[in-house]
């Protein structure tokens, strides 16, 4: 598995209708994973139109519901931000759940020791960049594995997943566990390492800095020379190579970047929700942030709109839960089924225009 | 801790012993795997594959324990886990031949999907995790297993340790020296001469990923049906990653599968070992378990360094994980 194996050749759709299939397909994988969706509903013993009217209405139907699903929409929306531009760059980090793990973690040691000592919003500031940094540099290891010798992306950052996973847990028992305390989780972090909430509701300035971060990624790979750059390594290394591109730098750069929004996803989800380091805080970012990065085409609009839609089922899944006692693991299947669907309508696709040339 | 606790031959023995038992479900995803990529198909998917072969095998084994198939239940699991794994490895096939879409791409999305479904299964089944299987009971191999140290080690295994080995060599010979695994092989390294020696490409590679799938599954289940005897969440541990690494590990040599398989059995059993040590010699110098759990992990690191430089593989099969389109190259 060389990264020459990996790089393949990339057949360009006639432009006129690369639109319809750049729509179509997505649009086509949510209808064909949503029917295999109510299917599995319908083999459960419920009825489907109801579940995800509930689902709709669990996601949706109110103030409180849209805050829920815009809450989990940020960690997605960012987790598919930073996957959007490393794929691009055909970098598999697929370590997103190390990453955030590593960031929650720099993040908290910041908030648990400087809370009582730094003004607010210099705090809040440090731990969202030392999430970052944590993230980053987490990634930064697959990077330097990668380009010093040849190791794949895709085990080695999922190798380090485990890693960061057992060493959260271990702090969390260890030296960070609340002094006094039985469970597994360090001390709660003090009001002041809360991120700031928006008028008078539960969402935070989190959800801002992703929705900030929409644009940001847009402009960085369609506007600046080093999204060129990795959108060409992307497309043809070798030939990006030649054309005097530093392909070792990229590959580290589409890594770290992304290892840094999965940071920042991690701190942000410990400082607003689960309010203490300790095992467990994920919820899979990594992967569903793999799944809302293909869904929205590799494009930021595309992932935002992924993201949402992604948060609607997961919250969704939980009133559903309550209502049919259908496991809520369905919305992981339902997601992994779009995104499946998605991939074959885009084959589909493909195939049928190379015949026709 | 007591290290004396650690240096004895009883613990050497245990621990041996379990690192064979350990290895047996990811040598049988590396030996599918092995298979696959051999065709030229490059499945990422094994731990998605593993974990439904794993729930499948689960279930069918547990709903089968009481009633006139009680005997078998843990056949017949291991059977579901295999048949699991080739509705998966149609999807792969499906998505790498036919639609010749992006394996990198699919596979992940793939272990995703295996583990989405996985977990649904279960918990639309099972409410809680208490659920256990019975398991198969040790099998003592006449005669060898009397051999001091070596018997305990080898020969007192359940049936799925030695179902494993003919298991290896099987599918070596197939490979090897079969007009069948010769044709594998073919359209790995060259599909547009196979194909023009008569070889149908895309059924060979359905052919191959179907075999290798069915191997995976039928380690995802051997792990839920007769080792830990229950499912839940994330209880492959990667085992389908560590087999994709070790047949990159291994250069495409069967033989150093089998050696990186058992290295990882060894580190899961060390950990596993010291674990239970060090509840009984627990404080200072105890090592935290967290660290022991890591070994796996770290290790599949360390041999992928080791085994590493900066030209990469050199013995892949040629067109590893490029679709094959007629007349094309």
């Amino acid at each position: 598995m060389t990264a020459a194996n990996l790089e393949e050749k990339r057949t360009v759709p006639p432009q006129p209708r690369r639109w319809l299939i750049t729509l179509g397909a997505p649009l086509a994988g949510v209808l064909a994973g949503l029917a295999i969706g109510a299917l599995l509903i319908l083999l459960a013993g419920a009825n489907p139109f109801e579940a995800y009217a509930t689902m709709m209405r669990g996601a949706f139907g109110g103030r409180r519901q849209i805050e829920e699903t815009l809450l989990k929409t940020a960690p997605l929306l960012l987790m598919g931000l930073g996957l959007t531009a490393a794929f691009r760059a055909r970098v598999w980090n697929i370590g997103g759940e190390g990453q955030y793990y590593m960031g929650a973690l720099a993040g908290g040691v910041i908030a648990l020791n400087f809370a009582d000592q730094w003004p607010r919003p210099l705090l809040i500031v440090a731990m969202l960049l030392a999430g970052a940094i944590g993230g980053a540099l987490w990634a930064a290891v697959a990077g330097l594995f990668r380009i010093r010798r040849g190791i794949n992306e895709i085990i080695s950052t999922l190798m380090l997943n485990y890693i960061a996973i057992l060493f959260m847990e271990y702090v969390a028992r260890g030296p960070l566990q609340e002094p006094g305390g039985y469970l597994p989780e360090s001390a709660q972090l003090a009001a002041a390492a809360r991120l700031p909430t928006l008028f008078g509701s539960r969402v935070h300035i989190g959800v801002i800095i992703a929705l900030v971060m929409i644009p940001l990624v847009y402009a960085l790979l369609w506007s600046t020379p080093l999204g060129f750059r990795l959108r060409a390594v992307g497309s043809r290394a070798s030939v990006a190579r030649y054309a005097g591109i530093k392909v070792e730098r990229l590959i580290m750069f589409a890594l770290m970047f992304s290892g840094a929004l999965g940071g920042l996803a991690g701190i942000m989800e410990v400082s607003s929700l689960h309010t203490r380091l300790k095992g467990g805080i994920s919820g899979d970012y990594g992967f569903s942030g793999i799944l809302v990065a293909l869904l929205g085409r590799m494009h930021p609009v595309g992932v935002a709109v992924a993201a949402v839609f992604f948060a609607a089922l997961t919250i969704g899944a939980q009133s559903m839960h309550v209502v049919y006692q259908l496991p809520v693991a369905l919305a992981g299947a339902v997601q992994a089924v779009v995104v499946l669907c998605v991939l074959a309508a885009d084959a589909i696709a493909h195939g049928k225009m190379n015949r026709g040339q | 801790m007591d290290w004396s606790l650690v240096l004895n031959w009883a613990f050497v023995v245990a621990l041996f012993t379990a690192a064979i038992r350990l290895a047996v479900p990811v040598l049988l995803a590396t030996l599918g795997e092995f298979v696959t990529e051999r065709s030229g198909i490059l499945n990422l998917g094994p731990d998605g594959v593993m974990v439904v072969g794993g729930v499948a095998g689960f279930l069918v084994a547990y709903f089968t324990q009481t009633g006139p198939l009680a005997a078998a239940s843990s056949w017949l699991g291991l059977l579901a886990g295999a048949g699991a794994g080739m509705l998966m490895g149609l999807i792969v096939s499906v998505f790498a031949v036919t639609l010749r879409a992006d394996q990198v791409i699919t596979g992940v999305t793939l272990v995703v999907f295996g583990h989405g479904m996985a977990n649904y299964i279960y918990r639309q089944q099972f409410s809680s995790l208490t659920a256990r299987t019975a398991g198969l009971p040790p099998f003592e191999v006449p005669l060898l297993s009397r051999i001091p140290v070596i018997g305990d080690i080898l020969f007192k295994h359940d049936a799925t340790v030695y179902m494993t080995v003919i298991l290896v060599v099987l599918v070596w010979y197939f490979l090897e020296h079969t007009t069948w695994g010769l044709s594998i092989r073919a359209v790995g390294e060259n599909p547009a001469a196979g194909e023009t020696s008569g070889l149908r490409v895309a059924a060979v590679r359905y052919a191959a990923t179907l075999i290798g799938t069915a191997l995976a599954g039928l380690g995802g289940a051997v792990l839920t049906v007769v080792q830990l005897r229950m499912f839940r969440e994330g209880i492959m541990g990667g085992r389908g990653w560590i087999a994709v690494a070790l047949v990159i590990f291994a250069r495409w040599k069967p033989g150093l599968a089998l050696v990186g398989a058992l290295l990882f059995g060894l580190a899961d059993a060390v950990q596993y070992r010291i674990q239970a040590l060090s509840q009984v010699g627990r404080g200072a110098g105890a090592i935290p378990y967290e660290f022991l759990l890591m070994l796996p992990y770290v290790l599949t690191i360390l041999a992928l360094l080791a085994r590493s430089n900066r030209r990469g593989q050199a013995q892949a099969p040629e067109v590893l994980g490029r679709p094959y389109v007629k007349g094309e190259m």
